[in-house]
């Protein structure tokens, strides 16, 4: 059945095509039947018809690697590590602004008054803008597909504030002291309105509408209703779960709580912005998104698009957080109006408080299963605090589904969710992106089965899970604000992921066995899925040129944010050019430099941009070859390539890169050997990961000690294999800290007490527990040269992994992570005096 | 003010004001490798070495540098010739972003100044106040121990031809 969805959609696609040439066929025959017309002014048109490119399905296995597959050194490793890489405020501006946001000290307050005029009385204060000041354009800060699935609920300057932090006053002034001293100085008076906190309240009848304002709205025709601080709402059904219920052995069902974090990228989000030669607004950024902060820099100051330009510098780490447009805007603004240069970076306080965190959420699985380990139905309900504002709200949600819900077969399926405004800080895209919300509770709830009806948690898994060839009807059931797409698991090396991880952290040796005496250890697992690109939607462009010494200037609008997509997609480019790495010189990302890419975000480059890249890299090649045959006097299928060097038939003639390309410059015909390619994707293949925890739980303090973390992953061909087990190892910490230590405590009036790095705890070495990953290679045909992505997926199995682990231990079933000392020995202490509440619900 | 200091191994007399930060002053002089992460000594980006000892500069008074010899990662090499301590971050994949390896270099050269054989332990020990949230630390403690094993090789080999 696979292989005939797959073949429908290469068919379609195929059909698309057909289509197109008998549009071009047809314009050619109502040319002609009009007037005579020259011949070329008709295939001009046919060219212009069949100029739109068609994405390639798949991408051919070279017979072997010469580039990709190679853990070759990231190509600005040295200069970062030699600290002479640029970062967003790493140049000089004479007469350089300094910015301060004033924010609000109320989760949710009417501004009645501001008064600023003490304020603009401090020495080297320069300006100061309240909402009085700016034009009133809502729209999302969510740096997603234009028009957007998150809703236009943001303003630049708004005279309501919606969370402690929330902007009040923008002030540039000539030292970012006299702009501090300034913000101090503004006199404002509030009009303070209850505040929600709690998403389940919020829904409530007479809670605090958040968003009581007029104009906020959804760009696209999808549910929105603000006056009961709903936020998104997605529903969809496989089946009848009734049914799988009644036909279950059990029906377990348990509530998780997910909680927030912030992404932590050591680089605050910052952002420059000046007057070009030619009066153009330039934005310096660390921005994943360029070309959508473009875009919404533009709507915001009511600019042409033309008159900005974003240029993404190194950046500085991003997980998501800086998929938001929050500075270029105010940056802008302060630009515009005072034409002189600014920067305002957020401080480490502003960056948890008022940038972007992981949606916290409350997740109600619940699930049928057959004694015989069949899974007989499931639902998943949802609900997701946005905080204040609705950035990512709709998409991170159906992701809780479209990323964790086709990883095991069940004929009945349900998902249910909410998204809800409350005057907490706003969530945003975050690595992992709802599956690891998502996966937390899933994951906890495969184990749930699988004690249930006394069969090992891995053997459970190993029975139920997606495997080569199958499909979900989530994938389509579940898109991003739109149906999704139907797809068939090309590759899945799953099932390798976990017997090899088994066999790292010794599970037969160690599951059920806790031991006696105060210490007790236990381990864990979990399995894992995610995607590669927003099928459809998401679209990469790459620009080459060849240069007289046989090199050549990739220009990417893909944004490499630190993870080494420069070097990937220059392997890639390398590989299909049939040249070295070195050869290439890559740059991304400039929206007056660079072509179109919507950024780094949902698993996509690799798998997305690559794509573009192979698509580009083939013309060129193209080009090389019909110089070299012509120069050589040889058939144009004769030629070959091999390191840089064109050769004709028998490898008798050949021609260096180095000579065609000045050939082609100086010497006859001359052109410039170039291309420019698109590529969008069909399908969003999974990657696949297993992980595994082994704990050591102290059952008197409640301490939980990681002693081993595994995790296999499954990203289809490793382009680079250092650099995606980087990729690994960097989620897989993150993870790890998030679920044990990371956590926002608010006081009761909804402020975050422990903005800073001392009392909310990112891990660090001395933390380290032994770490043990590795990659399992598949081919997925849909990739550039068989690569999936890789990520986001093991941010989402610490959580799950570690939760079972502590299970495994100890036998308690933690549901609201971190799993702090605290709370183990609250949960230790519950089980002993036999007063947990049991929420799994047993049936027969 | 005025404060006189010596930056890799150049002599500097830096206009500032008396409560400026290292970090700052270091950024206005040039010297941008000195990152800003936190502006509370927690994260670890911003770390140069003073005297020898490796320190917070955005918790550290720009005036307690007077007569002092500061290092940043500029003065422990360049693409061209670097430290073996960079080439093996460089190498082994221990920079992604690379917005904390400046301080965490400069922490881990502080370590293998002081003691030439560490072990993992160590090297966990030294690094610990230099936060990265890219890479899972894994890759750069193995880094640490590659490097140090090279600059064991290179000072073997000066004092052999000595």
């Amino acid at each position: 059945m696979a292989k005939t969805t797959r073949k429908t959609e290469e068919k379609s696609v195929k059909a698309v095509n057909a289509a197109k040439v008998t549009k071009a066929a047809k314009a050619k025959k109502e040319t002609k039947a009009k007037k005579p017309v020259k011949a070329v002014k008709t295939a001009a048109v046919a060219e212009t018809v069949s100029a739109i490119p068609v994405s390639p399905l798949v991408f051919e296995k070279p017979e072997k690697f010469e580039q990709v597959n190679h853990s070759l050194t990231k190509i600005d490793a040295m200069g970062l590590v030699c600290g002479v890489q640029k970062y967003v405020a790493d140049v000089d501006f004479k007469d350089l602004l300094h910015i301060k946001v004033l924010g609000s000290p109320h989760a949710h307050a009417e501004i009645k008054s501001i008064d600023t005029s003490s304020a603009l009385k401090v020495e080297g204060v320069v300006a100061i803008y309240t909402w009085k000041d700016v034009p009133r354009v809502v729209r999302t800060t969510a740096g997603q597909g234009f028009p957007e699935p998150s809703p236009y609920d943001t303003c630049l300057l708004d005279n309501k504030v919606r969370f402690v932090g929330d902007r009040v006053a923008i002030v540039a002034a000539e030292t970012p002291e006299a702009a501090l001293e300034a913000c101090s100085k503004i006199k404002v008076e509030y009009k303070v309105l209850k505040p929600v906190f709690d998403p389940e309240k919020a829904m409530e009848k007479g809670a605090p509408v958040i968003h009581d304002e007029k104009d906020c709205r959804v760009p696209i025709p999808i549910f929105y209703d603000p006056k009961h601080n709903h936020c998104s709402h997605v529903e969809t059904a496989v089946g009848d779960v009734k049914k799988g219920y009644k036909n279950a052995d059990y029906v377990l069902e348990r509530t998780y709580y997910p909680h927030y974090a912030q992404h932590c990228p050591i680089e605050p989000h910052t952002c420059m912005a000046y007057l070009d030669e030619y009066d153009r607004l330039v934005l310096r950024s660390s921005t994943q998104v360029p070309f959508h902060a473009r875009r919404i820099t533009a709507q915001t100051l009511q600019l042409p698009i033309k008159k900005i330009r974003v240029i993404k510098p190194r950046i500085g780490g991003g997980f998501g957080t800086k998929q938001e447009v929050l500075l270029e805007d105010v940056c802008g603004l302060v630009t515009l109006r005072t034409r002189r240069p600014c920067i305002w970076a957020l401080t480490r306080a502003e960056e948890f408080m008022a940038a972007r965190t992981r949606h916290p959420m409350v997740c109600t699985i619940k699930s049928g299963v057959k004694k015989d380990g069949t899974i007989t139905a499931i639902s998943m309900r949802i609900i997701s605090n946005t905080g204040a504002y609705g950035s990512h709200a709709l998409t991170v949600l159906s992701n809780c589904g479209s990323k964790v819900l086709p990883l095991y077969r069940a004929d009945n399926i349900e998902f249910i969710g909410d998204t809800v405004y409350t005057n907490l800080p706003v969530g945003g895209a975050y690595r992992g992106y709802g599956a690891t919300q998502a996966a937390y509770a899933m994951e906890c709830q495969m184990d749930e089965m699988a004690e249930a009806i006394g069969m090992d948690p891995i053997k459970f898994r190993q029975k139920n899970h997606i495997k080569e060839g199958e499909s979900s009807p989530i994938f389509k059931a579940l898109g991003e604000g739109r149906e999704g797409v139907d797809m068939a698991i090309g590759s899945c090396g799953l099932g390798k992921c976990i017997t090899e991880g088994m066999k790292r952290i010794e599970w037969d040796k160690k599951f059920n066995k806790p031991g006696t005496g105060t210490k007790r250890r236990g381990v864990g697992m979990c399995c894992l899925m995610q995607g590669s690109s927003i099928p459809e939607i998401d679209m990469g462009a790459v620009f080459i040129k060849m240069n007289e010494d046989g090199s050549f200037n990739m220009l990417l609008g893909a944004t490499d944010l630190g993870t080494g997509s420069d070097t990937v997609l220059g392997q890639i480019a390398a590989e299909t050019l049939g040249c070295k790495l070195s050869d290439m010189m890559v740059y991304s990302s400039d929206t007056d430099m660079t072509p179109f890419d919507v950024g780094a975000y949902a698993s996509s480059t690799t798998y997305l941009t690559g794509g573009a890249v192979i698509t580009t890299a083939k013309k060129v090649r193209a080009q090389i070859e019909a110089v070299a045959a012509k120069m050589m006097g040889e058939k144009l299928e004769d030629i070959t390539i091999k390191d840089g060097v064109c050769y004709g038939k028998g490898r008798k003639n050949f021609v260096s890169f180095a000579r065609v390309c000045t050939y082609a410059m100086y010497e006859h015909q001359q052109f410039q050997i170039g291309a420019i390619g698109s590529h969008i994707s069909h399908a969003s293949p999974p990657p696949f990961s297993a992980h595994f925890a082994e704990v050591e739980v102290d059952t008197e303090t409640g301490e939980v000690k990681l002693l081993k973390y595994v995790a296999g992953v499954d990203c289809g061909t490793a382009i680079n294999p250092t650099l995606a087990d980087g990729q690994t190892q960097g989620a897989v910490m993150n993870a790890i800290s998030f679920a044990l230590t990371e956590e926002y405590i608010f006081d009761e009036k909804g402020r975050m007490l422990n903005p800073d790095f001392g009392n909310y705890k990112i891990w660090s070495t001395k933390d380290l527990p032994v770490i043990d990953t590795f990659l399992v290679p598949t081919y997925e045909k849909t990739g550039p040269y068989g690569a999936k992505s890789v990520s986001e997926i093991s941010i989402n199995g610490a959580l799950p992994a570690i939760g079972n682990a502590i299970k495994n231990a100890v036998g308690v079933r933690l549901t609201r992570p971190p799993y702090t000392a605290e709370k183990v020995l609250a949960a230790l202490k519950e089980l002993k005096s036999g007063s947990g509440k049991t929420v799994t619900k047993s049936k027969k | 003010m005025k404060i006189n200091t010596t930056i890799n191994g150049k002599k500097h007399c830096l206009d500032v004001k008396a409560n400026a930060m290292l970090v700052d002053v270091l950024r206005a002089a040039g010297f941008k490798s000195v990152k800003f992460g936190c502006g509370e000594g927690m994260c670890g980006c911003c770390a140069v070495m003073i005297n020898g000892k490796p320190r917070n500069s955005c918790i550290t008074l720009a005036g307690l540098a007077e007569g002092a010899e500061i290092l940043t990662v500029e003065g422990m090499g360049n693409p061209e010739n670097p430290h073996a301590l960079q080439q093996a971050f460089a190498e082994s994949g221990s920079t992604q972003c690379g917005y904390c390896n400046p301080g965490s270099l400069i922490a881990a050269k502080a370590l293998l100044d002081s003691n030439p054989n560490p072990t993992a332990d160590d090297v966990k020990d030294a690094l610990d106040g230099n936060l990265c949230r890219c890479t899972g630390y894994v890759k750069r403690i193995d880094a640490v121990l590659t490097a140090a094993k090279a600059v064991k090789k290179t000072s073997k080999t000066v004092r052999g031809k000595k």
